[in-house]
């Protein structure tokens, strides 16, 4: 091998964050070699995050599993990476622009397998020629992604014991694979001993909490487990797939169902007849779901039926870019039902809180006999990550449906209360039967076409959403200053890490990151935004969906100006702090 | 609260919207007749419907009742049947409902077999938006959506179910409440998916359908568990043969794989490091 473009001698500095791309084509292994680094990294006692990207192939496309390791918990991908290393480069060019590298970057190949396309050199970084392939050949069973795991565990500096953990681990099913795996890594280990260019991470924090590998999807569905889901009805649909897989032998677990749906219609009123059965029920889809389930999400507010949708949102509109994030569901998740149908719209704001906030949906969701929907994205569903175990929100709303007692006298199913929920009687409870109706209805249930009926029920469902009691959950605020940002989503870790590094700069300014979007909090807010001059609307869609929002729902202090950007384009934290420097300062 | 009840106790206070005449009200005779005959608690069954005329049935009776939205009963019904096994779900509604709008639930239905009871009051035309055809409709029946008709020949609601799979078929006849009371108890103790295709007239908007009574052939077949056997007779009659037409021996829907009621914080270990 050989190395190009040496970097300068001295020091070797440390790295607080480094970002590793692995790639090859498809069966070349990378995302196996990927979750193992990710792994060792999490052994080591590292952040770390894993995000995937593959050709349009169903199977053997090409492939890059994309990772950043960190010594303190990170939200978002890093601005560029450090290490590209390919097995090889059929169509990983296609990655270019997922995969921006720079001058300090290094490129590792198989100079046998070909050169890096044009997408990667121009970038001016390093190169490194590691004849992959023969140097597995000369192991027997030995494969080259192993190889490429060696070589950039040695090149980030994790250690040895770690990467070892993580392979046997991952082989802990086929042992016999386990030799050749560990004498490939070993390989790669020397073969990046002959590197100069090294992004050494900085020692690890001592793990203070315990720590915990999952994907934003796998939270949502432990969170909707934690809050009382007991059945789900499920259509496969990318990017939320993975969110009711999971939870298909977790219910098992732990008594509850999963049953497979014809399509979206199915599932969802699946789910509001395990809901009606007193059973808390959920659904999770994407953006072509969810219009397929808009008029059944009305009738869950007009039957008062509990249930909670995850939106696992990616591009759109129609097919759009299914492997894709986009914050673009927000207006058909907060305006896409016809009627005026209040119902509850929450988003968490990082892979842990996908947990939080789906258990809090499912809480609220029954507690207030509406539908929730939780928006989430294709970036927390799909990334694995590694983090601190989330701390639960204290929420000590006692048990969560109010349901009616066996023969209560004058039961009416939606009678008008002060709070504005009524009991709901379970079927096998006697004395108390009724029809629920997605017809208007009077008290009793009876369908009715009267103004003043129709009236009092709609009172009836605004009020009980908007008397509730939310607490401190209905947004994450944070920092001070007369300037403030308001965002969604997992936009959220991107803008806290770039306004950390503004604020290195002396930007000032308080982040709010909204996680009740529906019902509104106009007070709240308007306390949140006390005082402030200017405010910074940042959202990942091409419209201004939340821009917009905002300046509908909220009488905002502040002059307001959008930073948007659509789907497949994400923000990193070099975009935002550039920004902010630049808004700050105008 | 275990004295007998009559089937009068199954029927609510509320005043169908149907019109005088309606083939409906003969659903409601036998439904809570075949209640009462099979000793159940209202509350302990659920009666779930889409939209139509027909699909007002449940606030008719005194069970527990959904009516959701149009061509959707089968899929709440399922999802009610699956998260509460304990209850007895019937789910009803009309031919549009059914077999237009909701004609994918009732193939997945078949197919799925979910121990519930499905009863379609077939009238052959949309009532509740004033007479349209439906996927039940001859070909050249007139309509002002439709004029001369759809020319599309009639979907074949039992033969369809017995191929995707539905574990009792049969053929009942408003007209006679009892012998619809006898198929309903029929099937809903029947294992797995019942489907029951009940004649039904609109006596507005097919007022040739008061005629129905004349042609129906009151216990026409037996039933049969050999599959071939019933898909001839499905194929070959006129459609007024009443009776069981179809009872098989599928097992009904239940979930797979191992099953456990295990402390939910268990499932932490597949995230701990």
């Amino acid at each position: 091998m050989s190395e190009e473009d040496r970097p300068r001698a001295g020091t070797t500095p440390r790295y607080s964050s480094v970002s590793i791309a692995l790639v090859g084509s498809g069966g070349a292994g990378v995302m196996t070699a990927g979750n193992m680094l990710l792994e060792a990294a999490a052994h080591a006692g590292y952040y770390a995050l894993m995000t995937r990207s593959s050709g349009p192939q169903i199977r053997g496309g090409e492939a890059a599993a994309m990772i950043r390791i960190s010594c303190v918990p990170i939200d978002c991908m890093d601005d560029h990476f450090h290490v590209l290393a390919a097995v090889d480069w059929d169509n990983v060019h296609r990655f270019g622009a997922e995969i921006p590298l720079g001058p300090d970057s290094l490129i590792a190949g198989d100079p046998d397998q070909g050169e890096p396309h044009a997408v990667f050199a121009s970038s001016g970084a390093a190169q490194a020629r590691v004849p992959l392939k023969k140097m597995a050949k000369a192991i027997p069973e030995g494969r080259p992604n192993m190889l490429l795991l060696g070589f950039a565990a040695m090149l980030v500096g994790l250690p040895d014991d770690s990467v070892s953990r993580a392979v046997e681990k991952s082989l802990a099913k086929r042992p016999a694979a386990l030799p050749p795996s560990l004498a490939a890594v070993a390989a790669g280990r020397d073969a990046a001993a002959a590197v100069e260019r090294r992004y050494m991470l900085a020692p690890s924090p001592a793990r203070g909490t315990p720590r915990w590998l999952l994907t934003g999807n796998e939270a949502a569905g432990y969170g909707a487990i934690k809050g009382g889901v007991r059945f789900v009805a499920a259509y496969p649909i990318t990017p939320a797939t993975e969110l009711l897989e999971w939870m298909s032998p977790a219910l098992a677990e732990v008594g509850g169902t999963l049953v497979q749906a014809e399509d979206e219609l199915a599932s969802i009123n699946m789910a509001i007849g395990g809901s009606y059965g007193g059973v808390p029920s959920l659904t999770a889809t994407s953006g072509p779901g969810l219009a397929l389930m808009v008029e059944s999400l009305g009738l869950a507010v007009a039957s008062e039926t509990p249930i909670v949708v995850v939106d696992v949102m990616r591009v759109g509109p129609s097919t759009g870019i299914p492997t894709k994030s986009e914050q673009s569901d927000l207006n058909i998740a907060l305006y896409g039902l016809h009627g005026d149908a209040p119902h509850l719209v929450v988003a968490p704001n990082s892979v842990a809180d996908c947990l939080r906030t789906t258990q809090w949906a499912v809480e609220l969701a029954e507690s207030l006999q509406a539908p929730a929907i939780v928006l989430s994205d294709q970036f927390f569903g799909q990334t694995r990550a590694v983090i601190d175990v989330p701390v639960e929100f204290d929420i000590g709303t006692g048990p969560a449906r109010l349901v009616a007692a066996a023969n209560a006298p004058g039961f009416k199913r939606y009678a008008v209360t002060p709070s504005g929920v009524s009991p709901m009687a379970i079927p096998g409870t006697a004395g108390v039967t009724y029809t629920a109706d997605g017809l208007e209805h009077g008290e009793r249930g009876t369908p009715s076409s009267q103004g003043t009926d129709h009236l009092a029920q709609l009172d009836k469902r605004r009020a009980k959403l908007e008397l509730a009691d939310y607490g401190a959950h209905w947004a994450d605020v944070e920092g001070e200053g007369d300037l403030a940002i308001l965002t969604f989503g997992s936009c959220t870790g991107v803008v806290k890490e770039g306004l950390s590094r503004a604020s290195v700069d002396g930007v000032r300014a308080r982040l709010v990151s909204m996680r009740l979007l529906s019902p509104t909090q106009p007070a709240r807010l308007a306390a949140a935004l006390a005082g402030v001059r200017r405010i910074l609307v940042i959202e990942q869609n091409h419209t201004g969906q939340f821009f917009r929002h905002l300046r509908a729902e909220y009488d905002l202090p502040a002059p307001v100006t959008s930073l948007r950007r659509p789907g497949a384009m994400q923000f990193n934290p070099g975009d935002i702090h550039r920004h902010l420097l630049e808004w700050s300062r105008s | 609260m275990s004295e007998a009840l009559t089937h009068t106790d199954f029927k609510s206070d509320i005043k169908p919207v149907w019109c005088p005449g309606c083939g409906d009200f003969g659903v409601v005779n036998a439904l809570t007749k075949a209640l009462a005959k099979m000793e159940l608690r209202p509350e302990n069954v659920a009666v779930v419907s889409g939209i139509g005329c027909s699909s007002r049935i449940p606030a008719y009776t005194t069970c527990y009742g959904f009516h959701g939205v149009h061509g959707r009963a089968l899929a709440v019904g399922t999802g009610l049947k699956i998260a509460r096994p304990d209850l007895t779900v019937i789910v009803t509604g009309g031919d549009g409902d059914g077999y237009s709008i909701g004609g994918n639930h009732f193939l997945h239905a078949c197919r799925r077999n979910v121990d519930m009871t499905y009863i379609v009051m077939d009238n052959r035309v949309y009532g509740m938006t004033k007479g349209q055809a439906s996927p039940t409709t001859e070909p050249d029946w007139d309509s002002k959506l439709s004029p001369d008709g759809t020319g599309l020949r009639e979907f074949q609601p039992l033969v369809i179910a017995l191929s995707a799979g539905a574990n009792f078929i049969a053929r009942a006849f408003t007209g006679d409440p009892n012998g619809l009371a006898d198929v309903i108890v029929q099937a809903v103790r029947h294992p797995g998916f019942s489907f029951i295709e009940v004649l039904s007239p609109c006596v507005t908007f097919r007022p040739e359908q008061r005629d129905w009574k004349k042609l129906v052939k009151p216990d026409a077949v037996k039933p049969t568990a050999d599959i071939a056997r019933a898909a001839r007779r499905m194929l070959r009659d006129t459609g007024f043969d009443l009776g069981v037409l179809y009872a098989g021996t599928r097992s009904p829907y239940a979930p797979r794989g191992p099953r456990a009621q295990r402390d939910v914080r268990e499932l932490e270990a597949r995230f701990a490091l």
